[in-house]
């Protein structure tokens, strides 16, 4: 198959939350179409690579860079970075009140509807983008006329997270832990409507703690995250290795290298 | 103290004047009210329900008793303070029933000077019987000047299925005082709701102080809305008292965009048995608005449900404050009682202060209670730019999802159409 263009490229990337170095120098490339998978123990720094890359103001960038699809990604505000197609599924997604799924998921379309000069949709029009997408989810209506994540169960919630993915339609997506927290039909949802999603234009960073989600999305590339440093990759077969063998052994090579 | 003893001397020449053809009992209610309020004086914040609101303001204003409407707006003045043309409806203008821009109802949806003769058994069994006037001088002072108002009843097992409107306007043109009275009697098994509107047409300072009773019967429904859009130079202090029967409904909707200076205070009495009441409000307050809500939900018989939920949004220098006091009788066992208020600070310099107060003599119950107060949630902020909405938009997108939340919980579309676009006009601004 031949190599898409660089959309990502992280080098030396050093970030720090609370005063706190978490993240010690990262260096990854992604190309257009590809699935990296990135994996690691608990604490190791993914969702913070994943903040920062959406842009999360409480994060503070020390070094390195990070191009994006021919721009330097720390140039632009979170939205902007949206609207250029960058998408984070949330760890822990958030709950806001009064605002319906619906009315929240449309408003965001919008918003980077305008920024690439097309129409805003009205309700209805929306109506008709949503109808398909609520579908490869397994859901209806109903869940869109409730304030977003307001009560939701902690699947709803990461199921919600792949809806606004669909309907958003990313150049970039990032999954922070999608998995986590699903039962084995949920997590099959989730996963097939991500392999709808996979298109030549269209690249994934899936962080995820298990290999679970992986055996139903082939990632092109495997990376392990160890102390703030991608210590390993290789391709689908490392994460049965992590599977079989757990962290700890990366962890030791981590403090060697 | 000047002021008190000017009061009492307009009540004086007031009730020794026009108003002496009422009825004898009318006539002690007025009587004890005057003496009341003449006892207690104007609250100071030296009393714990006042502690964070002074009415100052109004104890040394001078506010003349009105003899008449300062002018009398036409129909089109007033539609935009209208959901619908159809259905009853009832105009005050500086607290006189303005019959040619109503459509009352026979003696049912009628004006409550009319009513207190004829149908004066009625009027007689409820007025004064639920509102407290011992340690409360405005609703005494109310109780003192009643001469008109709202009355609406609901007979038994009757069905009213448009909202009755009831619109007491301000000319606002000069600094009076109007004491609204108003009588709500929805009888056994009936069901009605009922919009209750303060408005101003002029932007001159006044006072209002209106209360309000409501009586649900048993196994009765009633939807009471009552939105307060006073002028910002306007003082309004309100006391409004429901009183349910046995397995009746009652949601009471309370919205609050004006006034200089509001006072709120709700009582609602649970007095039978597996009543449900909700209590949703919404205060949204700029500049230097002041709006001081004093709830007491009274729990005083078994298998009674109440959720009480007030949002505030507080702007510039506002200032905020809700008291949240549940009360739990001995033996009102299996009560459900939820209580949440969140304030939201839009600015370093706006202020909110949220007191509950559970006070509970029953073993076997369940009482939550929650509130907040702080600026947007940050988290939240970030995920919407996260979707690609602008920091502005995502602010206002938040914001209005406070007032959404109270607003979203009203049935009445066109009521809710209307506090929606005013909702938006404050956001924009
Ligand atoms: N907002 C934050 N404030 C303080 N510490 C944080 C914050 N976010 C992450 N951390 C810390 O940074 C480290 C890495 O966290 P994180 O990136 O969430 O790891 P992972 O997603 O790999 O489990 C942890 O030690 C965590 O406690
Ligand atoms: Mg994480």
């Amino acid at each position: 198959m031949a190599k898409g263009k660089v959309l990502l490229e992280v080098k030396g990337l050093r970030a720090a939350v609370a005063g706190n170095e978490i993240l010690k120098g990262v260096d990854l490339t992604i190309r257009d179409g590809e699935v990296h998978a990135i994996m690691g123990p608990n604490g190791s720094g993914k969702s913070t690579l994943a903040q920062v890359l959406a842009g999360h103001p409480a994060y503070e960038v020390r070094g390195g860079s990070v191009q994006y699809a021919g721009k330097d990604l720390f140039e632009l505000d979170p939205e902007e970075r949206a609207r250029d197609g960058v998408f984070l599924a949330f760890q822990y997604p958030v709950e806001i009140r009064g605002i319906t799924n619906s009315y929240f998921l449309r408003s965001a379309l919008n918003a980077i509807r305008k920024s690439k000069g097309e129409a805003e949709l009205d309700p209805l029009d929306f109506l008709q983008v949503l109808e398909s997408k609520l579908k490869a989810i397994g859901w209806d209506d109903a869940m869109m006329n409730r304030p977003v994540n307001e009560g939701f169960s902690g699947g709803e919630k990461k199921r919600n997270e792949i809806l606004q993915l669909a309907v958003l339609e990313p150049r970039f997506a990032i999954l922070d832990e999608t998995d986590s927290g699903l039962d084995i039909d949920a997590l099959k949802t989730v996963a097939q409507a991500v392999n709808q999603l996979r298109a030549p234009e269209r690249a994934f960073l899936i962080v995820t703690h298990y290999q679970r989600l992986l055996n139903y999305i082939t990632p092109d590339v495997v990376h392990v995250l160890a102390d703030g440093r991608i210590v390993k990759s290789g391709g689908p077969e490392l994460a049965h290795e992590l599977e079989a063998k757990g962290y700890d052994w990366l962890r030791d090579a981590a403090m060697v290298s | 103290m000047a002021h008190v003893d000017q009061l009492v001397g307009s009540y004086r020449a007031w009730a020794s004047n026009g108003v002496s053809g009422a009825p004898d009992w009318l006539k002690d209610l007025r009587e004890g009210g005057i003496a009341r309020f003449h006892h207690l004086g104007f609250p100071n914040m030296k009393q714990e329900a006042w502690r964070f609101t002074s009415v100052a303001p109004i104890a040394e204003g001078s506010f003349e008793l009105a003899k008449e409407p300062a002018r009398i707006p036409t129909l089109d003045e007033i539609r935009p303070f209208l959901l619908l043309e159809a259905g009853y409806r009832l105009v005050f203008v500086d607290g006189f029933f303005q019959r040619s821009l109503s459509t009352p109802f026979f003696d049912d949806v009628q004006s409550l000077a009319h009513v207190v003769s004829h149908r004066q058994d009625l009027v007689r069994q409820h007025l004064g019987k639920y509102v407290a006037t011992q340690d409360r001088p405005f609703s005494a002072l109310n109780t003192a000047f009643v001469s008109d108002g709202a009355f609406v009843h609901v007979p038994a097992k009757t069905n009213i299925p448009e909202p009755i409107q009831l619109l007491f306007l301000a000319s606002g043109t000069k600094p009076v005082v109007a004491h609204p009275r108003n009588l709500v009697v929805i009888e056994r098994e009936a069901r009605a709701s009922i919009v209750e509107t303060y408005a101003a047409l002029g932007d001159h300072s006044y006072w209002t102080n209106a209360v309000t009773e409501i009586v649900v019967g048993d196994g009765a429904r009633a939807d009471h809305y009552r939105v307060q859009r006073e002028s910002d130079r306007a003082y309004h202090v309100a006391t409004s008292q429901s009183h349910q029967g046995r397995d009746s409904t009652l949601n009471l909707h309370f919205v609050a965009f004006g006034g200089a200076l509001a006072r709120h205070d709700i009582g609602a009495v649970m007095a039978g048995p597996g009543g449900t009441l909700i209590l949703n409000g919404l205060y949204l307050l700029a500049g230097a608005q002041h709006a001081d809500h004093h709830t007491t939900i009274d729990h005083a018989a078994d298998h009674c449900a109440s959720h009480e939920y007030f949002n505030g949004v507080l702007d510039d220098k506002a200032r905020g404050v809700f008291t949240g006091r549940i009360i739990v009788r001995p033996g009102a066992q299996k009560t459900d009682s939820k209580q949440t208020n969140n304030n939201l600070l839009l600015s370093g310099h706006a202020h909110a202060d949220s007191q509950p107060q559970l006070e509970i003599y029953a073993d076997d119950v369940k009482c939550t209670h929650g509130s907040t107060v702080g600026p947007l949630d940050p988290r939240a902020l970030f995920y919407l730019r996260s979707r690609g909405v602008g920091e502005d938009d995502a602010r206002r997108l938040l914001t209005y999802g406070f007032a959404a939340e109270i607003l979203g919980r009203m049935e009445i579309a066109p009521l809710r159409a209307q506090l929606d676009a005013i909702v938006r006009g404050r956001l924009a601004e």
